[in-house]
Order: structure tokens, then sequence, then C-alpha cells
């Protein structure tokens, strides 16, 4: 099998300092990948390079795309790449606002993307709009009220919605359940995991939180210091950690 | 100052051809917003200095000027524009659209079909379509060079949610020549369709944001809709009260302090013309 996503050698400087370095991993399709790292270890930086919001510095992001097969999308021309980030990608932000347009309604939200790609009847577009509010349980009957009246969690839920509608093969998350209450945390991650499993997504998720890619993440990779120090299977490195710094990490969650 | 301190037009020469330059690379690329270095002008930026710009770059002393304001000949506005270049260019000018080589507007499009001999110039206060819901012009520039322009579907989408029909009734957003979405100025939508295959050249400038864009004669112009919403081009589903006209955009007037009313054509020229030749609305005198 071709990996859907093969990540080779990217790095990112700001400036002096280093953001990360030296990253490489092959991402298949279907599988969910979790990058978990203390704060500042080089996490978001990594997701933004391989989701084309950042330029690394060096390496290659390459996607197995449908119509040329695999192409680097580090070089490839911005056309194309913010294409892919409207159709075959999507992108969870931490703060639905930063996913979302706040001014406009949940309905218009997730049929933003259609029409971005071209849909042009309004019947068809509301009916796909109405289908993925109840797909990620929110009532129906809010599909013309704005963000701004939801609460956080279905803010969040929302923007999963709008992004899944185009039926992206692949799905970048920075911190999807960070800020959020614990109960509804637990809710957010029982819906994603489903539509993982349903949709055979392939994910790559950002998190501090070990209980979420415990439940998510099929593989793991732990950052310090923009560097990757440990990749494995997640209940392998959750479970026997062979780096320092893993073992560190897990330890201290564990006495939370 | 006497009137001959300026020169002709008011703008100077270097002026004139930086908003040329600007009005033929905008005749180039229909629908493109072309970044030009606006001038001071001695009038307020709400009285339309973009279009006085580009009318006073377009000028020449065998040229005939009309200016209308909202279809009318006699608003303080047009009659203050109209006044300004009969003092600064010594130009002739008129109130008849068959007789203008010029036409300076605000909000409309005369009615009377525009030849190839005259050049319609609009008042522009918001040039970007895509500004109210993408405020970043970063982004909005992008946005063209890419033609992503799904966001347009989004406001209209917005509109039929909320009101159940596209309420957006002026400042309708069109599609140029398959490639450049555009903001026809406020013209009401009933005007949209003579946008499209015109005879004359149009052209339209935004003095505060700056911009000059344009269509060359005969340009392909289509109003945005949705498949199952079709475009249509309304108005007030009256004859006019004056010259009977039944295919004029009108305005509603009232005409007495009974809360009397009464539909009108907006074109006063287009009126006063059909009333000349002996039409009569039921409510004329
Ligand atoms: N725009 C920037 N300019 C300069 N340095 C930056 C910038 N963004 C991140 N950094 C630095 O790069 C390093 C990696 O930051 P990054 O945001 O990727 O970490 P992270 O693992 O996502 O952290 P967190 O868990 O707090 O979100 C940090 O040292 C950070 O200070
Ligand atoms: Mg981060
Ligand atoms: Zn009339």
């Amino acid at each position: 099998m071709r990996p859907l996503l093969s990540v080779q050698g990217v790095a990112k400087r700001y400036g002096a300092h280093i953001g990360c370095a030296d990253v490489s991993f092959d991402l298949y399709p279907g599988e969910v990948m979790g990058i978990v790292g203390e704060s500042g270890s080089g996490k978001s930086t990594l997701l933004n390079c391989m989701a084309g919001h950042l330029a690394p510095d060096a390496g290659q992001v390459v996607f197995d795309t449908r119509a040329e097969g695999p192409k680097d999308t580090v070089t490839m021309s911005e056309p194309e790449r913010r294409m892919l980030s409207r159709t075959d990608w999507a992108f969870v932000h931490q703060h639905a606002r930063d996913g979302l347009r706040m001014g406009v309604s949940a309905g218009g939200n997730v049929g933003e993307r259609l029409m971005a790609v071209g849909a042009r009847h309004y019947g068809e577009i509301r009916g796909k709009a109405t289908d993925w509010l109840e797909r990620v349980e929110i009532d129906a009957a809010r599909i013309d009220d704005r963000p701004t009246t939801f609460s956080g969690g279905m803010q969040q839920r929302l923007q999963i919605a709008r992004n899944l509608v185009t039926g992206p093969r692949l799905v970048f998350m920075d911190e999807p359940t960070g800020g959020l209450d614990v109960s509804v945390q637990a809710r957010l991650l029982d819906l994603l995991r489903g539509l993982v499993r349903d949709m055979g997504l392939s994910a790559i998720i950002v998190t501090h939180d070990l209980a979420v890619v415990r439940l998510l993440a099929d593989r793991l990779m732990v950052m310090k210091s923009g560097r990757v120090v440990e990749a494995g299977l997640t209940d392998q490195v959750l479970d026997d950690p062979q780096h320092a710094y893993s073992q560190l990490l897990v330890s201290s969650v564990l006495q939370v | 100052m006497t009137d001959q301190a300026y020169n002709f037009a008011y703008l100077d020469e270097q002026t004139k051809r930086m908003i040329r330059r600007a009005i033929l690379k905008g005749l180039a690329i229909p629908g493109y917003q072309v970044p030009f270095a606006s001038r001071e002008m001695p009038m307020p930026y709400g009285w339309g200095t973009g279009g006085v710009q580009v009318s006073a770059a377009v000028l020449t002393p065998d040229d005939t000027l009309k200016v209308i304001d909202q279809g009318a000949d006699d608003t303080t506005n047009a009659v203050s524009i109209r006044t300004f270049f009969e003092r600064t260019a010594g130009v002739k000018t008129t109130t008849r659209t068959t007789d203008a080589s010029v036409i300076q507007t605000r909000h409309r499009i005369p009615e009377e079909p525009l030849t190839d001999n005259q050049i319609l110039v609009y008042q522009v206060p918001i040039p970007e379509p895509l500004r109210f819901l993408e405020p970043r012009e970063s982004e909005t520039r992008k946005m063209h060079s890419l033609e992503e322009y799904g966001l347009m579907h989004v406001k209209l989408y917005e509109d039929i949610s909320r009101h159940g029909h596209i309420a957006t009734s002026y400042a309708y957003p069109v599609k140029i020549e398959g490639r450049y979405v555009m903001d026809p100025s406020p013209i009401p939508k009933f005007d949209n369709p003579k946008l499209g295959d015109m005879a004359a050249i149009q052209l339209f400038g935004a003095g505060r944001e700056q911009r000059i864009y344009a269509l060359p004669p005969y340009t392909q112009v289509v109003s945005l809709d949705f498949e199952d919403h079709p475009f249509e081009a309304s108005k007030a589903d009256h004859p006019c009260g004056l010259c009977d006209a039944t295919d004029s955009y009108l305005d509603e007037v009232i005409i007495d302090d009974t809360g009397g009313r009464m539909f009108v054509c907006s074109d006063t020229d287009y009126c006063a013309a059909r009333q000349a030749a002996g039409f009569k609305g039921k409510d004329a005198a």
C-alpha cells in the first residue's frame, strides 16, 4: 500500500530558533497519527508545515493526490495547494472562531466548501448542510443561527462538519478538544472517533492530552525541542515508553 | 482664484495620464480592480470623487456631459458635479441621454440604450464585492487572482436562508467574461442586464478606496445566482404614473400630506421625453 502522506526531513526555523527539525514519517490511508509533546515542542509548527499554512525551510510533504498520485505539496503551485485544502484536506483549529465564519449562519458555514468547489443548487447545499449538522449532533433547527449563539462544544462540532462536508481524505487537527470542559471533550472525542471510523479518514492530531491520543490515534510521535524523540504504536509508546522524555511525559500524566 | 487657474477639467496632465493608464489597464482586464493614486478633489468623498476623477481624465473639450444621481439630473449632487465641469473644463452639458458623450452616474444606468459614441462613468463607494465577508485586503486579492469565488455564493445563500429569496437588490454581484467577480456599484439589480453587451464603454471609479475598473463594449456580464433561485431583474410592478412606461425602473414618491403615493420613472430624462412625445400616466396633470 502507498502512503497517503509521506513527510521527509521537514524543518522550520524562526530566525535562529528551531520550530521543528528533521521530521520524517509515513501516514497510510485510514491511519490516525497523534503528535504529543510539551508546550513549545513544535507540534503546531509541524502541523502547519504539513497543511501548507507554513512553508518549511527544508523537506518534502508528499501527498497522494487523486488526479496525479504522489506530489510534493511544498513545491506545488499555490492554487493547487489551496484547492487541496478545500477538497481533500481538512483543518480543525483549536479555537473554533479561527475555523468558522462567525458572521455567517451554521448552514452557510457548512455550505461554503461545497460552493467553493462549484455547488450551485441551493436546495442541495441546504440538504447536505442539514445532514451534516445532524451527523455532528447539532439540531437541524439551528441551521440558520450564527455560531456566536452556539456553545463552545457546538462551535467545535460545527467546525468539524464544515470541514468534512466535502469528504476530505486527510484531516489535520490542532488541539481539537483544548479549552473545552471535560464532559464536552468526551462527547467530541466520541464523535470524532465515530466519524474517523465511518468515513475511513486519515488524520493527524496534535494534542497535549494523552487521553485523546489513547482514544483516537493508531500511532504516536513524541516531540521535544522541535524533534521527534520517539514514535510507535500508541499503546506501545504509552505503556512502555523507551525515551526518557516520553517516560516523563507519560508518568506526569499518570500523576494528574 | 479665477477659473483659468485650473488645468482643463481641474486635474493636472500628469495625474490625468496616470488615471488614463489605470483605465486602459482596466479595459484590458475587464472587471479587475486597478489601484490608482486618488487625488484630493474639491468635494467630499461621498460625492463621487472617484467618478469625478475618471470623468476628468476622459473628457475632451468637444464632449457633452450629463450627470445623474439615482437617475435624476437635478439633485444637488448631480448639479454640483455638472457645474464643476462647466467651470473647470468649459464643456457643454445636457440632461438628454442621447445628446451626451460622457455620462457620470450615481446608482443608475439610463433607460435609453447607450451607443458606441458614449462613455458611462460610475461613482463607486465600495469596489470590493468580497469585502463584507472577508475584510482582509490581502485575502480578497488572493481570492480574485485564484478565482476563489465560493464566498460570493455564501452571501447569496445567506440571503435565501434569511428571506426565502435572494434579497440583495442593489450592488448585485456579477461575473465578467467568466473571470472576475465585480461589484457593479449600488445600481438596482433591475439595471444588471444592461451591463452586459453594452455598446458604450463603462468605467468605474472609487475615490476613497483608490480603485478603477472597467467594462469594454460588448462585454459578457452574468449576475450570480443558484440553479433553483435564478437571478431576476425586478422592479415595482406598476406603470409610471407620469409617462405610463412599463419598462423603466420606478421610484415610489409621496405626493401629498395624506400619504398619497405614486410610482414614477427614476430616469427623469426618459420620463420627460416620453411625456413630451404624448405618453400620459394616470397621475399626470
Ligand atoms: N511565529 C513564530 N515566531 C517565532 N517563534 C515561533 C513562532 N511560532 C512558534 N515559535 C516557536 O517555535 C517553537 C515551537 O512552537 P509551536 O507553536 O510549534 O509549539 P507547540 O508544540 O504547538 O506548542 P503548544 O503546545 O503551546 O501549542 C516554540 O519555541 C515557539 O516559541
Ligand atoms: Mg500548538
Ligand atoms: Zn415615466
